[in-house]
């Protein structure tokens, strides 16, 4: 049903893990993949030492592609080397951060290449069981995994004694059930294990000193489990040439919005500027628009506003502190970059919004997707999330109150950095952005604004202003 | 409340079983969707029959239900829709989707249904819809799902068609 990537590669990108995607002689089942090179890296991989495939990762330094970004090869390494242990491996395919949409190509149009990546990476990690955990709505999704693990195994790339070596793997794919909370790490172990997704609490629960069932495990994304076979492919070494030093490799950019053909671009990383994204990959903003907000790695990531200056710090060839200055769209998409102006790559999923977008109402469109995801464990995030939904709701009916702008900020800097798990973050940045960026359009909805008398008009109540006091 | 599981059903549980060797507890959201695949909702006899069948306290899988968005305790529509409703959707008219899509399979949908309850259902229940956060393809808005089967791009006009590809069924 999910019609293939008709938009042969832009010139400016560089594709790796898509390069099948967007070929009409390509299908998803593994007699075509074998005839493209599939799972010629596992035999490769397999005849190593898995202790040399760790070393290759890590030298390929590719960073975690599922939102934090954290270093793949540096995270295997967390596992004690005295384990005695059974170490699992768990796919995260629960692919649900609004504006990311990259996952699904992958597993709907080659899935081997993510079946290969993952027996490669259980075998670095000594894991004899691995899991996919897909989301729901996926359901075509899963049935292909199934299809291709059946595969797999027929050709002995999966099961007892893989091609010889001794090494026995199993691979199942787990269906999540529409919740986003899943896609957060210890969440998708305790859902694994049967339960309601609630995050861990980290120390102790590093999941790989204790995950799954107590044991070490890796808990890595699609996309970069895809990379862990371009790795053993290309070396670390001539790997880490792709893109820039510590933002290496390639990545798939998501776009979304107000621009003429958005889509999946898979680039270098950081060989690209968001001018670049927007103007000559995407086609540009839509007839007689203006550019208005960018959210840039997913929807959790912090909104850029379209005349904001952003300081970079650098040094010269001297080795001196330089400082400058830099428009959005010049503003270079790798981790490192976004994440000296105050967001963050994410998971790749980057949101266009022109001068027709009212950012009120944006941001009470994801306020309602956090309120609604919020899994309930920790009270400010319960309480905040819905209570922030409330708000941007009234104020977009035209029933806001003078406090509800700095109502907003409160409750968001009262979740950020209380809560166990991310999510905390998650869902408190949007609105601390969006508020701080856009004050004048909150502060025009900060009133009364429907007709009177019509019944509806919210006044906050007493204990929310009391709260809303907290901070002031 | 009690009735006979077939036994081919049973079978496939069992099978499923197995892919969790450390735990079955494992497997209880796998079952709860096998449950749903085959008789259409969650009822409390299933919560009984799966507590049971993973040695667990029906609690266990009752919590599940009430949690996981996707599981429901009331039958739907023999198509049963999912809108997206999450930002790159909505900018590309979700919501007006939404409406169309109501309006031609003659759903009532209240404006803010309840949280615990979001399904709206036709009267001769023959289509059922509902509001679902960001289904993962936000650069093809505005997409849907009918049962299984996944629609991306659908544009005012194309609704009508989709709509009528169903009522055939």
């Amino acid at each position: 049903m999910v019609a293939p990537l008709q938009n042969p590669p832009h010139p400016k990108e560089r594709r790796l893990l898509f390069a099948n995607l967007a070929r009409p002689d390509f299908t998803n089942d593994i007699a075509c993949s074998l005839k493209h090179g599939g799972y010629e890296d596992l035999k490769k991989a397999i005849k190593m030492k898995p202790a040399d495939i760790t070393a290759e990762v890590k030298t390929g330094a590719v960073r975690g592609r599922g939102g934090a970004g954290f270093p793949c090869g540096v995270k295997w390494g967390f596992i004690r080397p005295d384990n005695t242990k059974p170490v699992y491996l768990i796919c995260n395919a629960d692919e649900s951060e609004p504006g990311t949409f990259k996952d699904r190509y992958i597993i709907h149009q080659d899935p081997h290449q993510l079946i290969e990546g993952m027996v490669i990476s259980c075998f670095a990690v000594n894991a004899k069981l691995a899991y996919i955990y897909i989301r729901g709505e996926f359901p075509e999704g899963a049935k292909i995994l199934e299809k291709a693990l059946d595969e797999a195994r027929t050709k002995n790339f999966l099961g007892k004694d893989i091609l010889g070596s001794g090494f026995d793997c199993e691979i199942y794919v787990h269906r999540g059930a529409g919740a986003y909370i899943c896609g957060e790490e210890t969440g998708l172990i305790e859902s694994l294990e049967g339960k309601r997704p609630y995050p861990r609490i980290k120390p102790p629960y590093f999941p790989a000193a204790l995950g799954l069932y107590m044991c070490p495990t890796i808990v890595n994304n699609v996309e970069t489990l895809c990379h862990v076979k371009h790795i053993i492919k290309m070396g670390g070494a001539e790997y880490a040439k792709l893109g820039r030093p510590n933002n290496t490799g390639t990545r798939v950019l998501c776009v979304s919005g107000d621009v003429m053909k958005p889509g999946n671009f898979e680039v270098e990383v950081g060989a690209v500027t968001m001018g670049e994204l927007i103007n000559d990959m995407c086609g540009g903003l839509k007839p007689g628009r203006k550019l208005k907000a960018i959210i840039p790695g997913g929807s959790s990531a912090k909104v850029l506003r379209a005349d904001e200056r952003f300081k970079l710090k650098s040094k010269d060839a001297d080795g001196n502190p330089v400082e400058k200055e830099i428009g959005i769209e010049d503003i270079v998409l790798d981790f490192d970059t976004l994440a000296a102006i105050g967001s963050m790559a994410g998971s790749g999923g980057v949101i266009i919004m022109d001068d027709s977008r009212d950012m009120v109402e944006t941001l009470a469109n994801l306020n309602e997707f956090y309120a609604h995801e919020s899994c309930g464990q920790c009270t400010p995030c319960r309480e905040g999330s819905l209570w922030m939904k409330k708000i941007t709701a009234r104020m977009v009916e035209g029933h806001g109150a003078d406090s509800d702008t700095a109502t907003l900020k409160s409750v968001a800097d009262n979740i950020a950095g209380k809560t166990i798990c991310a999510f905390g973050e998650a869902c408190a940045w949007p609105t601390q952005s969006f508020v701080a960026k856009f004050r004048e359009e909150f502060e025009a909805k900060s009133k009364p604004t429907a007709v009177a008398g019509d019944g509806h008009h919210d006044e906050p109540t007493e204990s929310e202003i009391a709260l809303a006091g907290v901070e002031q | 409340m009690s009735m006979q599981v077939p036994a081919d059903f049973e079978a496939k549980i069992d099978a499923v079983i197995l892919r969790y060797p450390v735990s079955k507890r494992s497997a209880s959201l796998p079952l709860l969707h096998l449950w749903q695949e085959r008789f259409g909702y969650i009822s409390p006899y299933a919560i009984e029959w799966i507590a049971a069948k993973l040695e667990l306290e029906p609690i266990n899988i009752l919590e599940l239900v009430t949690f996981y968005p996707m599981f429901r305790q009331k039958p739907v529509g023999t198509c049963h829709i999912r809108v997206c409703r999450t930002l790159s959707c909505a900018m590309a008219g979700g919501y007006g989707l939404m409406k169309q899509l109501c309006e031609k399979t003659g759903i009532e949908r209240p404006d803010h249904p309840d949280h615990h309850d979001p399904i709206a259902v036709s009267s001769d229940g023959k289509w059922s819809i509902e509001f679902v956060e960001c289904l993962a393809s936000c650069g093809t808005g505005p997409v849907c799902m009918v049962n299984d089967d996944f629609h991306e791009a659908v544009s005012p006009e194309k609704i009508g068609e989709l709509v009528a590809h169903y009522e055939e069924k």
